[in-house]
C-alpha cells in the first residue's frame, strides 16, 4: 500500500528524520490559515499516490497566504492522472544547496534489502540508474546482520561529506532503515533529501510503500484500505470484493482464466493473433461456481467487450465446477455476447458434458480458442 | 533421480490438520510420496489419513527420520514454520503458502542459505519428480516420467506446458515452481545448475514471466557457462502494462525493468529456444532433441 507523502512524513518525523515545517489542508481557506503560520515562500503539494506528480502539475509555489489559497483552490479542483486531489500539503520552501537521494528497497536477486543512495536527487532513481549508473551507491544488507551505523557512514562519505555533516547524514540513513523495517516497507525513500544552504539535511519529499502481505501487522492503516477502495474504478472494486485479480486493458476481447501465468499467456496469444484483450482476470486456484459467475458478470459489464474467452486448465480448479458457474451465469443474466470456452484438466469430461448439453462448444487448445475469439470479433460479434 | 526430491524423500507436512494440508496430504499419499509425519502445534497425538501428527517438527523428524517438509500453514505463521523446519535440520522445504510478508521471507532465505537448505516457494505449486515423489498441489495426471527438467514462475502455465510435453512423449525428470512472489528461495540459475548435474535430465524448460530479472540472469549463466543441455523457454506477459501487478505479487514491470521483451531478448541471445505460444515449447524441444538423436518421438507408453 502506497502511503500519502504527508503520512510518510509523519512517520519519518516521528523517527527524528528532519522534514520541512508544514501542514495539511483540505480547503483553500485552510490553506490560507496554514500559510499564515509558516515562513513564505511555501510549496503546495497535491496529496496523491500516483507517480510523476511534479510533471503533472501537482506542485505549486506561493509567496503569501492569498497566493497559497489560490494555488490550493486550483489543485483541489483538479485531477492528477485520473485521481481526485483530496488534500494538499503546505510546507516552507527549503533553500537548496544540493539534492540527494536515499532509499531502502527490496532486491529480488540477492533476496535482501538494499540501501540505494545518489548525489543526483530530485529525479527518478530509475532514470539516474539508466543514464548515470556511476552516480548510484548500492549497499546490500545482510538480513542476519542488518544495516549498521558504519554502513551508513560509508555511504555518507561516498556522497562526499565529512565531519559533523557526514555523521548527521549517516544518522538519517540509519533511522530510515529502522523505519523501513518496522513498517514492512517495500520502499522507503527520501527524494530529494536536501542539503540546505545552511548545511543541514531535510527530507523534502518522501515515499513509503508498505508490503500488502504485512498489513495485518499494521492495523492503523486499515482505514486507508477502505479509502483506497473508495477511489477504485467500480470494476476493480467488484473484483476485489469477489477475490478476483483484475486489471483493465484497452481492447475488446474479455479474458477469464485460472492462474496468473496462464492468463498472461492468454492475453499474449490474443495479441499474437492480432486481437486486443480487454482485461486480465485471474479467478485463482480452486474457483467455485459462484466465483465464475462473478467473473463473467464483471467482464460482461465492460461495454467495449465483444466476446469473452474463458481459458481454464483445471488443477485444483475443477472443470465441472467452472461449467456449473458458466451455466448459472447464463441462467441468471443470459449471455448477450458470445463466449468461447477452453476447458481441460481435473474433471474435464463432466465439465464438457454439462456445457455441451447446454449448447456450448468447448475447445481443447488455447491457441484454437484464441483464434476463434478473433474470428468472432472480425465478423462483428 | 531428478532434482531435490525422489523416491527416498521422507516428508513431513506442516499444517497437516488444515483444510488444504489435509486435502493435499491425501493426494500426495495417493501419488506414492512418503509422508512420514504431520505437524500442527497443539494437535500432537492425532492422525490425518493415517499419518501421525506431532506438536513440533524436531519431534517428528527424530521419530520418523524425515528429511523434507511441505508447509501449508497460513501466511502470518508460515515463516515461523519454515524456521522450525530449518532448526530441525531439514534440507528441503517447500512453502505452498501465498501472501507471506516479504520481510519474513528474506529472513527465512538468509537462514536457509546459512544452513545449506533448499527452500522452494513461497507461493509455489511445489515440486514433482514423476513416478517418484510429489511435494505439492499440482494435478499429478499431467506429468510423465522422462528427461525434461522444468522450472517455472507460474502454476497453471506449468501444467499447460508439461501436458504439452507429455502429449508428444517428452516426459519430465523434475518439474518445480519457483514461486510467484518477489522473493523466493530458488532462482532459474540455481535450478539450471542442479539439472546440469542430473543424469536423467537431457533438456530444460524455463517458464518465466514479467517482473524481476531471474530470466536475464539465467540467460547470462547459460552463455557464460556454456550450458551443455538444450534449453527452451516461454515468457508470459508480452502484453502486460507497466506498473500493474498481474495476479502474482512478483509479476510487475517497475520503470524499465522486468519487461517480457527484455527477457526474450536475453534468452534469444544466449541461444535459448524461445516459444511464442505455450504449445510451441514441446514442438521446439522435440525437434531439437530429435536432431541430437536423444528423442525418437511418439507418444509415451507406446
Amino acid at each position: 500500500m502506497k502511503l500519502f507523502e504527508h503520512e510518510a512524513k509523519a512517520i519519518f518525523s516521528k523517527h527524528d528524520i528532519p522534514t520541512p515545517l508544514g501542514k495539511l489542508a483540505d480547503s483553500p481557506t485552510k490553506a490560507r490559515e496554514v500559510t499564515m503560520q509558516l515562513h513564505t515562500p511555501v510549496v503546495i503539494k497535491a496529496q496523491v499516490t500516483v507517480a510523476g506528480r511534479g510533471k503533472a502539475g501537482g506542485i505549486l509555489f506561493a509567496n503569501s497566504p492569498t497566493e497559497a489559497e489560490l494555488a490550493a483552490k486550483k489543485l483541489l479542483s483538479t485531477r492528477i492522472k485520473g485521481t481526485k486531489i483530496q488534500s494538499v500539503l503546505i510546507e516552507e520552501k527549503a533553500s537548496i544547496r544540493k539534492e540527494l537521494y536515499f532509499g531502502i528497497t527490496i532486491d529480488r536477486s540477492t533476496r535482501s534489502y538494499v540501501a540505494v543512495a545518489s548525489s543526483e536527487g530530485g529525479m527518478e532513481i530509475e532514470e539516474v540508474a539508466a543514464t548515470m549508473p556511476e552516480k548510484i551507491i548500492k549497499v546490500f544488507i545482510d538480513p542476519l546482520y542488518g544495516f549498521r551505523s558504519h554502513h551508513a557512514r560509508q555511504i555518507a562519505k561516498k556522497l562526499g561529506y565529512k565531519g559533523r555533516q557526514m555523521l548527521n547524514l549517516a544518522t538519517i540513513f540509519h533511522k530510515q532503515y529502522e523505519v523501513a523495517l518496522s513498517y514492512d516497507a517495500e520502499l522507503a525513500e527520501m527524494n530529494p533529501l536536501v542539503e540546505t544552504s545552511e548545511g543541514k539535511f531535510v527530507a523534502v519529499d518522501t515515499r513509503l510503500i508498505i508490503d500488502d502481505n504485512a498489513l495485518y501487522r499494521h492495523p492503523e492503516f486499515k482505514k486507508r484500505l477502505t479509502e483506497i477502495e473508495a477511489e477504485l474504478p467500480p470494476q476493480e472494486l467488484e473484483a476485489r470484493k469477489n477475490g478476483l485479480a483484475y486489471v483493465k486493458l484497452d481492447g475488446n476481447i474479455g479474458v477469464i482464466g485460472n492462474g496468473a501465468g496462464l492468463v498472461m499467456a492468454t492475453l499474449d496469444a490474443i495479441k499474437l493473433y492480432g486481437g486486443r484483450p480487454a482485461n486480465f482476470l485471474d479467478v485463482g486456484g480452486g474457483a467455485t461456481a459462484n466465483k465464475i459467475v462473478a467473473a463473467l458478470n464483471l467482464v460482461f459489464s465492460d461495454p467495449r467487450v465483444n466476446v469473452v474467452f474463458v481459458n481454464i486448465l483445471g488443477g485444483i480448479t475443477r472443470c465441472d465446477e467452472v461449467a456449473r458457474g458458466i451455466l448459472e451465469a447464463k441462467m441468471r443474466t443470459g449471455f448477450l455476447k458470445p463466449v468461447v470456452i477452453r476447458l481441460v484438466g481435473t474433471n474435464e469430461e463432466e465439465g464438457k458434458r454439462i456445457l455441451t448439453d447446454a449448447g456450448f462448444h468447448v475447445l481443447d487448445s488455447m491457441e484454437e480458442a484464441a483464434e476463434k475469439a478473433m474470428a468472432i470479433v472480425k465478423s462483428g460479434g | 533421480m531428478g532434482i531435490f526430491v525422489d523416491k527416498s524423500t521422507k516428508t513431513i507436512v506442516q499444517g497437516i490438520t488444515g483444510t488444504q494440508g489435509s486435502f493435499h496430504t491425501k493426494l500426495m499419499l495417493d501419488y506414492g510420496t512418503q509422508i512420514v509425519a504431520g505437524v500442527t502445534p497443539g494437535k500432537g497425538g492425532t492422525q490425518v489419513h493415517g499419518v501421525s501428527v506431532y506438536d513440533a517438527v524436531d519431534e517428528a523428524v527424530k521419530k520418523q527420520e524425515a528429511n523434507a517438509s511441505i508447509i501449508f500453514v497460513p501466511a502470518p505463521f508460515a515463516a515461523d514454520a519454515a524456521f522450525e523446519a530449518l532448526d530441525a535440520g531439514l534440507k528441503t522445504i517447500v512453502i505452498i503458502t501465498e501472501h507471506v510478508a516479504v520481510k519474513d521471507v528474506i529472513q527465512v532465505m538468509a537462514r536457509a542459505k546459512k544452513q545449506g537448505a533448499t527452500v522452494i516457494g513461497p507461493n509455489t505449486p511445489g515440486i514433482i519428480t514423476p513416478a517418484e515423489c510429489k511435494l505439492g498441489i499440482m494435478p499429478a495426471h499431467i506429468f510423465r516420467r522422462g528427461t525434461v527438467g522444468v522450472a517455472s514462475r507460474s502454476g497453471t502455465l506449468t501444467y499447460e506446458i508439461a501436458s504439452g510435453l507429455s502429449a508428444v512423449g517428452l516426459g519430465q525428470s523434475t518439474c518445480l515452481g519457483l514461486g510467484g512472489d518477489p522473493v523466493v528461495g530458488l532462482s532459474f540459475v540455481d535450478v539450471l545448475r542442479e539439472f546440469e548435474e542430473d543424469e536423467q535430465t537431457k533438456a530444460v524448460v524455463l517458464i518465466g514471466e514479467i517482473g524481476g530479472n531471474l530470466e536475464e540472469l539465467a540467460a547470462d549463466f547459460i552463455s557464460a557457462e556454456g550450458y551443455s543441455k538444450p534449453v527452451a523457454a516461454f515468457v508470459a506477459g508480452r502484453t502486460a502494462p507497466r506498473g500493474k501487478r498481474m495476479g502474482h505479487a512478483g509479476a510487475i514491470i517497475m520503470g524499465r525493468a522486468g519487461t517480457a521483451q527484455s527477457k526474450i531478448d536475453a534468452f534469444t541471445e544466449a541461444g535459448v529456444m524461445v516459444a511464442e505460444k505455450p504449445s510451441d515449447v514441446a514442438r521446439l524441444l522435440a525437434e531439437r532433441l530429435k536432431k541430437k538423436g536423444i528423442f525418437t518421438g511418439g507418444m509415451s507408453g507406446t
